[in-house]
């Protein structure tokens, strides 16, 4: 997976992930307000396939899936951060999304070519030719992820029951 | 609509000592206060339980946190755990287990001990929790459960704990946190005079009985100012009767209080009371992230049911010591 990374510094929280005022219209809505708190550009650049870097704590707050979801929309297939919030990190590997949390995480800048090989558990940042470790997922949590996420594991290995 | 599910799962006698729970909210937490070990997860996380019963967890190393001597008049739960908020900071409890101990946490009412470990959400704990003692087993057989062995659900001596955090509760102020974070929480005469238009008592954290109990210490016989209005919204129909009961409910609004219906609301973004362009609110919820509450230019300013109950009256931001003097409260 390699993708151009966007930036963000620690404590992104669910608020400015998935802002409480557009619950309630579609998610392709509420998408376009992702982020717009702390970068009103974000959702005008960010391009399938790219992968969201962050500090610490990244996801801090709500449980809300749509924090996740509205970035999946948008197209960001891979999280990187220094750490994650509990629930966030859930709902992200619940919905297929990868986030890996990786201690270097503070070395790439936007705009850089990052790629991710969770299996690994190593990102190479490809503009500075450099590689970090990052944390590996235990076993069942990777094979989830390649499944699609909580659902479609679970439709698999139930018989779609 | 039955109220926020925190609050009703306890008073409904669905959470007893030693239970392994989750719900579906970061506030589930809340339930650590019975001697449980809760936590909280996505919708997709509890589907996946109701389909399998089962649920995977990356088990947490513990921090300790000591609060001893009784709490001052006019000083509560939430003023304890903004307090830490501001000195752990947003997340620094880094997945976690809280453990709150100590003489305070002995002589606290079950309704605190959810304000406390509701709020380790704020800390970024995986989990609250407080051991059982004969405060939670009465309350959870005045709800009709079986409060069971309660007294086997204890740390045991010698576990092992990652930090421990000394809390000396005889010494502190009421506390508010300033936008945008509960971790930007400091006495209330630092933020002292501060203007709002919106006064909120509501959510799982700050309208449960006892902060509607502490609302009505200071509402009661007086008015809240004419330039700001104040929002009430219980945390459950429950709440709501036996405030209607207690006379707690006319007291509050006599006072000018205007009574809302029992959900989540104005703290996640909901309903009426959500604020508008450049609008500020002090509210006795959970959390402060810019844009949650409403616009993304408004302001919120957390703090007790007592602090927002008294800055309603004052107009501004005061502090809830100088309603309460010479009362027994």
């Amino acid at each position: 997976m390699t993708g151009k990374a966007h930036v963000f510094g620690d404590n992104i929280n669910t608020d400015v992930l998935a802002p409480g005022i557009y619950m309630k219209p579609p998610l392709e809505i509420m998408a376009r307000h992702c982020l717009e708190t702390v970068d009103p550009d974000f959702t005008g650049s960010v391009a399938a396939g790219d992968v969201l870097v962050a500090g610490e704590n990244l996801g801090i707050g709500s449980s809300r899936e749509q924090a996740v979801q509205a970035l999946q929309h948008l197209g960001i297939r891979v999280l990187v951060a220094r750490s994650f919030a509990g629930i966030f990190h859930r709902n992200a590997l619940n919905f297929g999304l990868m986030a890996v949390a990786c201690p270097e995480a503070g070395k790439i800048r936007a705009g850089d070519w990052i790629s991710v090989d969770a299996d690994r558990g190593q990102l190479t940042n490809q503009t500075r030719g450099e590689n970090y470790a990052c944390e590996r997922l235990p076993e069942p949590l990777l094979t989830m992820v390649r499944d699609g996420g909580l659902v479609a594991h679970l439709e698999k290995t139930r018989g779609g029951k | 609509m039955q109220g926020i599910c925190h609050v009703v799962l306890a008073e409904r006698g669905h959470l007893r000592p030693g239970m392994f729970v989750v719900g579906g909210d970061s506030h589930s937490r809340t339930g650590g206060a019975f001697g449980c070990y809760m936590f909280g997860v996505g919708a997709t996380d509890m589907a996946g339980v109701l389909v399998t019963g089962e649920i995977w967890i990356r088990v947490p190393r513990t921090i300790a946190i000591d609060i001893s001597d009784p709490l001052p008049v006019g000083v509560s739960a939430k003023d304890v755990i903004l307090h830490l908020c501001a000195r752990l900071g947003m997340g620094g409890a880094r997945y976690q287990a809280i453990e709150y101990r100590g003489s305070t946490i002995a002589g606290l009412s079950m309704n605190e001990r959810m304000t406390l470990c509701n709020m380790a959400a704020e800390l970024g704990a995986q989990a609250g929790l407080i051991a059982a003692d004969a405060t939670t087993a009465s309350f959870v057989r005045a709800v009709g459960a079986d409060a069971g062995d309660y007294r086997d659900w204890q740390s045991d001596p010698d576990a092992p704990v990652s930090q421990t955090h000394k809390v000396d509760a005889a010494t502190l102020a009421p506390h508010v946190a300033a936008p945008h974070s509960p971790a930007n929480s400091a006495p209330v005469g630092e933020h002292a005079g501060v203007t709002f238009q919106q006064a909120y008592i509501g959510a799982c954290t700050g309208a449960k009985l006892e902060d509607l109990h502490m609302a009505a210490a200071v509402l009661k016989g007086r008015k809240v100012a004419d330039a700001v209005h104040l929002l009430l919204a219980p945390a459950s129909t429950r709440t709501t009767a036996a405030a209607a009961a207690d006379g707690t409910l006319a007291a509050l609004t006599e006072a000018g209080a205007i009574l809302m219906p029992s959900g989540c609301g104005a703290c996640a973004g909901y309903g009426a009371g959500v604020l508008a362009a450049d609008e500020v609110c002090i509210a006795s919820t959970s959390r402060n992230f810019q844009g949650r509450m409403g616009a993304n230019s408004s302001k919120v300013y957390l703090a007790s049911p007592y602090t927002v109950a008294a800055s309603a009256v004052a107009g501004h931001i005061a502090d809830p010591r100088d309603f309460l003097q010479g009362d027994d409260t």
